[in-house]
């Protein structure tokens, strides 16, 4: 016995493709959408705030030009240069450079993220707009 | 069975070369995670015409071999949920026989971007990565119908070739 599921009647399309294709895109644009009006806060006072497995390591300013060395316990390190308002990373341990191939990020939201040393930049709007603002 | 068999082999080892061979050619639009997923037209060819655990096997063989060869096993993890949400998906999309061989692989781009991103935030515990899911959603898509588009033209030919009997 020959079994075969009948690949969509010789069309590569259906109308109920071109339906899903559709609603995913509405999908994409409304979380556009939402991110955008998220991260439209004024970026004055941004931080990028530095995140190893979770927890905070540091906050840096954006307004104040640095180049901070965030190393692991095992020896891998990520370099974060802050420079004219914009966080990237310069310089990684890590294999892929996802994260040195990134774009600079200055807005609310916005992350540097290096998934094989599990460490997150991320660019806060200082104390005073944090929906879960801590003190140390 | 023995045909099957070879098959699943010869497929796997298709979808292995096409990861290497994208692996080589990244797609670097400052966002990670944008890429044409060319192992998922093997996985998807497979699904259709070798059957559900044939495309299984091969999909998480292929993730394997890649993580310890061109990859990086620490990435393994994330390949692994991409891999498997999207698999999940398909068989499920392909089930319900709703949408043809590009809606199939459509829904396949989508959930392996998703399913990539919910276990990054889980290991990385930033939740703030929700912010590509836009543009990943948008990629997942496109790559998908590309890919699909292809996989239905691959599967009408290679129908006859392959005939796997049961």
């Amino acid at each position: 016995m020959v079994k075969f599921a009948p690949p969509a009647d010789g069309r590569p399309m259906k109308k109920n493709d071109l339906i899903l294709i559709a609603a995913l895109l509405a999908v994409a644009l409304l979380a556009y959408a939402g991110v955008s009006l998220y991260s439209k806060v004024s970026t004055n006072k941004a931080e990028a705030v530095v995140y190893q497995q979770g927890k905070e390591q540091g906050r840096y300013r954006l307004s104040e030009n640095t180049v901070v060395e965030i190393s692991l316990e095992n020896g891998d390190y990520n370099i974060l240069q802050i420079r004219e308002g914009q966080a990237e990373i310069t310089e990684a341990s890590c294999p892929d450079k996802t994260c040195v191939r990134h774009r600079p990020i200055s807005r609310q939201g916005e992350s540097l993220v290096c998934l094989p040393n599990q460490m997150a930049v991320e660019i806060e709007n200082g104390a005073d707009s944090g929906i879960d603002g801590a003190t140390d | 069975m023995t045909k099957k068999i070879a098959y699943t082999g010869m497929f796997t080892a298709l979808a292995f070369v096409f990861s290497y061979i994208e692996s080589l050619l990244p797609i670097n639009l400052g966002i990670p995670g944008i890429k044409l997923g060319l192992a998922n037209l093997v996985v998807i060819v497979a699904l259709y015409l070798i059957g559900v655990k044939a495309a299984g096997i091969l999909s998480l063989v292929r993730i394997v071999l890649m993580g310890f060869t061109f990859g990086n096993p620490a990435n393994m993890i994330y390949s692994l949920a991409g891999g498997v949400l999207s698999f999940v998906v398909m068989v499920f999309a392909k089930k319900l026989k709703f949408f043809s061989v590009t809606g199939v692989s459509v829904l396949g781009g989508v959930c392996h971007n998703i399913g990539q991103i919910l276990i990054a935030i889980i290991v990385v515990e930033t939740v703030s990565l929700l912010y590509y899911l836009p543009i990943l959603i948008l990629s997942g898509t496109v790559a998908g119908v590309l890919i699909g588009i292809l996989a239905s033209v691959l599967i009408r030919h290679l129908e006859k070739a392959l005939a796997v009997s049961q």
